[in-house]
């Protein structure tokens, strides 16, 4: 029992992320309006975001910015001291992509809702099936 | 979606504990990029090295995919004005508060100082709101430069900057109109910055293939700038970052333009 | 010339830049500048192809730094011959739908010119990178770009393409997720420094997640049969200059990017000797070509009939893949060359139909032999080939995935590909018949319009015959490109 207790404490970001990516895929596969569609898109894609930051995550560590302004010259850096920096800098390029999607899917909900003058997925598909 | 859930429970199992130092991806590039990113460019920040530097080819690319989602958000959805089509426009008279409304293109649209343009829809306005994000403005796009120019140092950088460069203006959309901010930045400079952001990454790592260097190679740039190399790819990054914020900028003024009016540029939310 | 590969990828990118910029300044100015770029990346992937054959595999590192610390595009007999492929093919549809595009899009042209140029510019980059996550970015570029082409085309394109937006950012996240989990176990996402740490780990359950994480993401890009649902109406609604540019490279350089994270990322001793997913995938693969087939004969129309020979023809790459022996890889990989090829010439033949027709319906394709006979026989060229007709570059690379069949002893897939290639036989021939023989009597047809039809623009006809004649070129060259290009790759 108590095993069961640490695994889930030890490692609960990355339960996290698995629950939050779950509701995004369930919003994008079982929601019929299309907003709701590209919310859950940006929930799964924030979940993996977060899987990323927690490969970064290093115990006793402080952020990846040298201290050299102390006086004392140039000493050789201590990786065990710094946070990864790697999974900080391609999230940024992830926080970007997804920005850039939730952009162009936001613009093509707009074109839709101008065509359709709905955003219910069903009733677009209605609307298709009587003229088409 | 149960299977997948099922393998991701699964896998995280096998996973390092979370806060591991001794966990793989601690031990085998980053340390590297920790102990030399200093020595090598100059940079305190590590994470601005590695991104501008060290992953910069990255980089670009990640600024050209701001850029290509700008362009396509302007693509799918500017409408051009047809001159032809009848439109009332509203103005109102700033002395008396008279509201005149126009009919184009029938009747001449004045230019006048006097007047400011009305939208047709109510906008709801108010003068603590709009005083407010005005005295505030200078000061966030002061703030944005010194997030670019600092992210050698703190956290910050092209990307932050510029969303808070480019925020800067969307605030004035939002507390003003669409219209006012769009006399800020005009379509076609923002048109062209956009794309000139990329070119200014790509141009600096051009240059250095110029230089008789690798592609993005800054330490080619030493001789012209008259430094060291770990200096110049300290510059080179700075330079890059400043292409960064100026795409970066620019496309968030484009994206929120065209999604706010559906392409219209008119009225904004 | 070392700066070969940068030129590559940075001459599209540089033109995609200026294009956009000068829409704003100078407009005629667009149009060359992307023919300029395109034509640059396209003599830079010759030149790369050639120092492959001169000196095998090679490397550029970016910023000078050695990989695993910087990114390296990795050169070598594999992508060689995809990155001449994709260039060539691109800058032959560029050329070929400018006509198209300038009436289509009107003043957003040089807008379209980017997104396409930029589009080229993530493929060629997914191709040549030897960075997992940089091939990341790039997907998404090209993704982007393609949503948005996507969405240009008739009334139903932007549902198509915001259908073709969420499952593809599933696919795109998932590889995402996949690479995340490869670089916690390795801590690295070098291409090459990920194959020498994973033998260690290849019992753990982690790793195996991470490859069917990725595979599912590369799957739902390519569209493999059940993941397919986003690539029927994506091109069938986009406009046609999107079509030509997309569905001839979307697919394959997915398909490239399956093979490399197979051979390269893992090795073929893990995925074939460790987890025995291959029974699993080729019959995936029999699924999706013969269903591909069918769907594709149950359509009456030119254009959908061809988005679905798109879906078999990925049964086609992936099984192959698959099957694991080398003939049949050496089939996956030649038939993914000759698919550039083939679908490109069938989509540009269609475009060239339809800029006429205004339609591409089989009943109105009657007797049009005789008023596009260009346009036409470059039609007849690649539906030979994608038949498998001799001559022509289809038949070669299927005649590697039958051995390969045999050799696996997989007699299913070998029935699903004699079965989708009878069926292409019907297919085509039925078009042909419309065309050829229903044109004395269309008179007969009560009231069916009569439009003065001729041939289509020069610039599309002479690009539509580069793209049949490079279909019989890789046809007689065929037996050099196995031996020079694909026999070392599989080494």
């Amino acid at each position: 029992m108590e095993s069961i207790t640490g695994l889930i404490l030890a490692k609960y970001n990355y339960w996290m992320y698995i629950s939050l990516m779950m509701i995004g895929l369930y919003a994008m596969i079982a929601k019929n309006n299309l907003v709701k569609k590209i919310i859950g898109m940006n929930i799964l894609q924030t979940a993996i975001i977060l899987f990323y930051i927690s490969i970064g995550a290093k115990k006793g560590a402080t952020i990846p910015i040298i201290m050299h302004s102390e006086g004392h010259g140039h000493e050789a850096v201590h990786a065990v001291q710094y946070m990864n920096p790697l999974p900080h800098v391609l999230m940024l390029t992830a926080i970007v992509v997804s920005v850039a999607t939730l952009g162009v899917a936001l613009a093509l909900a707009i074109r839709l809702y101008a065509r359709f003058g709905t955003l219910e997925e069903d009733e677009i598909n209605d609307q298709i099936r009587e003229a088409p | 979606m149960l299977c997948c859930w099922g393998m991701l429970v699964h896998a995280t199992l096998d996973f390092p504990g979370w806060g591991d130092p001794n966990a793989p991806a601690h031990l085998h590039v980053a340390p590297e990029y920790l102990e030399q990113a200093y020595e090598e460019t100059a940079t305190p920040n590590v994470v601005t090295a590695v991104l501008a530097d060290y992953r910069g080819y990255d980089t670009m690319f990640e600024t050209a995919v701001i850029f290509s989602a700008g362009l396509a958000c302007f693509f799918l959805l500017r409408v051009q004005p047809r001159k032809e089509e009848e439109e009332d426009r509203f103005f109102r008279h700033l002395a008396t508060d008279m509201v005149i409304r126009i009919r184009t293109p029938s009747m001449h649209v004045p230019d006048s100082p006097y007047l400011q343009q009305l939208d047709p829809y109510w906008t709801p306005r108010s003068l603590i709101v709009r005083a407010a994000c005005r005295v505030l403005t200078p000061f966030i796009q002061l703030f944005a430069l010194y997030v670019v120019a600092h992210g050698h140092h703190s956290p910050g950088g092209g990307f932050q900057g510029g969303v808070i460069l480019g925020a800067s203006f969307i605030l004035i959309a939002l507390s003003h109109d669409l219209r006012t901010s769009m006399k800020m930045t005009p379509e076609k400079l923002m048109g062209v910055l956009s794309p000139a952001g990329v070119l200014i990454y790509a141009g600096v790592g051009a240059l250095c293939v110029v230089a008789g260097h690798n592609f993005l190679d800054y330490g080619a740039l030493a001789e012209w700038l008259g430094t060291a190399p770990e200096a110049a790819r300290s510059l080179g990054i700075l330079f890059v970052e400043v292409g960064v914020a100026v795409c970066v900028m620019a496309t968030m003024i484009i994206i929120y333009a065209n999604l706010s009016s559906a392409g219209g540029y008119k009225q904004g939310l | 010339m070392n700066q070969y590969p940068a030129f590559l990828i940075i001459a599209p990118l540089l033109a995609a830049c200026l294009i956009a910029a000068a829409a704003w300044l100078r407009r005629s100015l667009c149009f060359p500048i992307a023919v300029l770029g395109l034509g640059t990346s396209f003599l830079s992937s010759l030149g790369v192809a050639a120092r492959v054959l001169a000196e095998g595999h090679f490397q550029y590192r970016m910023g000078g730094w050695a990989p695993p610390l910087g990114i390296a595009l990795e050169v070598d007999y594999l992508n060689a011959p995809v990155l001449v492929a994709v260039s060539g093919a691109a800058l032959v549809s560029l050329i070929a739908t400018r006509q198209i595009v300038e009436r289509e899009q009107g003043p957003k042209a040089p807008a379209f010119y980017t997104l396409m140029v930029l589009a080229v510019t993530g493929m060629l980059g997914m191709t040549a990178t030897g960075d997992a996550f940089n091939l990341y970015v790039l997907l998404e570029i090209s993704s982007i770009t393609g949503y948005a082409l996507t969405a240009s085309g008739d009334r139903l394109a932007p549902l198509a393409s915001l259908r073709y937006l969420l499952l593809g950012t599933i696919g795109a996240s998932f590889y995402l997720l996949g690479v995340g989990l490869l670089y916690m176990m390795t801590g690295t996402l070098n291409m090459a420094d990920l194959s020498g740490l994973l033998p260690a780990l290849y019992g753990s359950d982690a790793v195996f997640a991470a490859f069917l994480l990725i595979l599912c993401g590369i799957w739902l890009k390519a569209a493999l049969f059940p993941l397919h649902a986003w690539l029927p109406g994506a091109y069938s609604h986009a406009s046609h200059a999107s079509a030509c540019l997309l569905a001839p490279l979307m697919t394959k350089v997915m398909i490239y990017v399956m093979l490399r994270i197979m051979f390269t990322v893992f090795t073929p001793a893990y995925v074939f000797e460790q987890i025995s997913l291959e029974g699993f995938v080729v019959t995936l693969a029999v699924v999706a070509v013969v269903a591909g087939s069918l769907m594709a004969l149950a359509q009456r129309n030119l254009r959908r009939m061809a988005v679905y020979i798109v879906v078999a023809e990925v049964g086609y790459m992936v099984g192959g893949a698959w099957l694991g022996n080398q003939t049949a890889w050496t089939g996956a990989i030649l038939h993914l060359l000759n698919d550039v090829l083939m679908t490109l010439c069938l989509f540009l033949a269609i475009a060239a139909l339809a800029g006429r027709m205004e339609t591409t319906d089989f009943k109105d394709l009657e007797g049009l032999f005789s008023t596009m006979p260009f346009s036409m026989g470059a039609l007849v060229l690649g539906a030979m080939s994608i038949i498998g007709v001799p001559p022509a570059c289809g038949f070669f690379s299927k005649w590697f995935l039958l051995k390969g069949a045999i050799e696996a002893g997989r007699y299913d897939f070998l029935a699903a590909l004699l079965f989708s290639s009878l069926i292409n036989v019907v297919l085509f021939f039925r078009l042909f018949e419309y065309a050829l023989y229903s044109g004395d009597d269309h008179h007969g047809h009560g009231g069916h319009k009569y439009i003065e039809i001729h041939e289509a623009p020069l610039s599309l006809v002479a690009s539509l015959w580069a793209a049949a004649a490079g279909i019989l070129a890789v046809g007689f060259y065929s037996g050099s490109i196995v031996n020079n290009f694909i026999k070392p790759a599989l080494m």
